[in-house]
């Protein structure tokens, strides 16, 4: 027998469990996919993929399989390093946010006071990938894909970290288990109603902030080819995917935590189904909540044309931000005349 | 009114409200898609694909080489050489003598299904009903001069299709 030291045990215990949120959530990627294609093919009367495996339920592993057996072609002008660096760059915090994320009551990898803020860091790390992958290209289209991902992305976050602000002053913490747990009472304590401008635009920035549609002018097909990513082929590229969905699922994520109350059952406060659903553990209803958002994702692609760029830079600077000033402007105002449900004891608590 | 109106219908996000409710219709309307190989689309009689040539009831070939089909053929992907035929030929007292020999017949008769735009230009001016283009739509060339079929895989595909072709002209016939 040999004796295992306490911070061994700690870093396996760590890894662990970054194996368990980490797999599921490659998975849902894989699955996302296979539901944006699907809803898609809906929405345009079509039926989708469907025949690999039963109702083209393996079509994500299929796709995944070939992306893997795929050539990684390094473009001759290229700079080698960076152009390998950037997928790392763009996945590595769509997967370390997933850190502070509360799944249900306690159940977080790290239970940070600074959750929100280190949030707020990771998803403006993520644009660095991006336009270094870009730069690295040393393709034209490439190149111009990055820069308008970098000015989109540097836009919205101003706006989304607003929007941030209007949370952590309603819950006064910082800390994401505390937000959520500040929403509880019932489907109206929920930040979502006192907080509506808000959580509108942090959903939207959350969209642009993600490059979908009709954000996505960094990948616009129709003039830049593929953006950032047009020399990327193989497992390079299915990198940058896999970061792009795995923010996706984060924003959804987010979004629920923050303005849906996170785990909290909806049907808390209401005589007969609250005690029926008790059984129900808080996973379901935070991934219940996640789906919703992300439903909305792909029903936005569906639906609207691509942003100009111009319209981009004025929906961003001269309508979220002015909204979120103001909202918070009226969200002081509330907490200061302690109103409702919502804001009767913030002051309080402090 | 009419600017506050407006001005409600921006800030309530009205008109992208209005859109995502249109694709959300859709999203449970009936899917036209057909299941490719197992559901096939309905083909009128008139169907134009791969081209036949076809024969009497006795086995002798319809085509007389007029030449109208390789005249007409606006994509010029057909070419005939023609010459009378010698097969049948009587012996030296003459018996044996088939009423076939000695007639117009084509030596050669190539379509280059690369040039052909299936306009039907063919099928409409010949004057026996020999040149026809069956209801054939699935195949392929494995070889880059594959696309040139020849007089005997013509007559070979007009013999395979001959009761789905005979079907078709005759309920055709009326409106020619």
């Amino acid at each position: 027998m040999f004796e295992l030291s306490d911070t061994f045990i700690n870093v396996l215990w760590n890894l662990l469990m970054i194996v368990v949120i980490v797999a599921p959530l490659m998975l849902g990627v894989a699955y996302l996919t296979y539901a944006e294609r699907k809803i898609i093919g809906y929405m345009q009367v079509r039926i989708g993929p469907n025949r690999v495996g039963p109702k083209g339920w393996l079509q994500p592993i299929a796709d995944a399989l070939k992306l893997m057996l795929k050539e990684i072609i390094l473009p001759t002008g290229a700079n080698k390093a960076l152009f390998v660096v950037a997928p790392i760059l763009s996945i590595a915090p769509a997967l370390a946010a997933w850190a502070v994320i509360p799944f249900d009551d306690g159940l977080v990898l790290s239970n940070l006071d600074a959750g929100l803020l280190y949030i707020l860091a990771l998803t403006s790390v993520g644009v660095y990938g991006v336009v270094i992958a870009g730069w690295a290209s040393n393709s034209k289209y490439a190149f111009l894909g990055a820069m308008r991902t970098a000015a989109q992305v540097v836009s919205y976050e101003i706006a989304m970290g607003f929007a941030l602000v209007g949370v952590l002053m309603a819950a006064g913490s910082l800390n994401l288990g505390d937000i959520v747990r500040a929403q509880e009472g019932n489907l109206f304590t929920w930040y979502w109603l006192p907080l509506l401008p808000l959580f509108v635009v942090y959903f939207l920035s959350g969209v642009a902030e993600t490059n979908r549609a009709p954000f996505d002018v960094a990948e616009g097909e129709s003039e830049i080819v593929a953006g950032f990513h047009v020399e990327y082929s193989g497992m390079t590229f299915a990198i940058f995917f896999l970061a792009e969905y795995a923010n996706m699922i984060l924003i959804a994520a987010l979004s629920s935590v923050l303005f849906l109350g996170g785990w909290l059952s909806p049907f808390q406060g209401i005589p007969v189904l609250d005690p029926l659903t008790a059984w129900v553990p808080g996973l379901f209803w935070l991934l219940m909540k996640m789906s919703i958002f992300l439903f909305l994702f792909l029903w936005f692609r569906a639906t609207f044309p691509r942003y100009r760029y111009d319209q981009i830079m004025r929906l961003g600077w001269k309508v979220f931000l002015p909204v979120t000033i103001f909202w918070l402007f009226v969200e002081g105002v509330a907490i200061y005349a302690e109103l409702g449900p919502w804001f009767s004891d913030v002051l309080g608590a402090r | 009114m009419e600017k506050i109106i407006r001005i409600l219908k921006i800030w309530t996000l009205w008109e992208l409200l209005k859109g995502l409710g249109v694709t959300g219709r859709y999203l449970f309307r009936k899917k036209f898609t057909l299941n490719y190989p197992e559901e096939k689309a309905p083909q009128s009689p008139r169907f134009r694909g791969l081209h036949a040539l076809r024969r009497y009831e006795d086995g002798e070939e319809r085509c007389i080489a007029c030449k109208l089909c390789e005249a007409v053929c606006p994509a010029m992907a057909i070419t005939i050489e023609a010459a009378p035929r010698d097969e049948d030929a009587p012996d030296q007292n003459g018996a044996g003598l088939s009423r076939n020999y000695g007639n117009r017949r084509t030596t050669r008769y190539d379509i280059d299904l690369f040039k052909c735009i299936f306009c039907g230009y063919c099928e409409e001016a010949c004057p026996v009903e020999a040149i026809v283009e069956t209801r054939v739509y699935e195949y392929c060339f494995e070889s880059r001069n594959g696309s040139v079929i020849t007089k005997e895989e013509l007559l070979k595909i007009g013999d395979q299709h001959e009761a789905q072709l005979a079907v078709d002209l005759e309920v055709d016939g009326r409106y020619r």
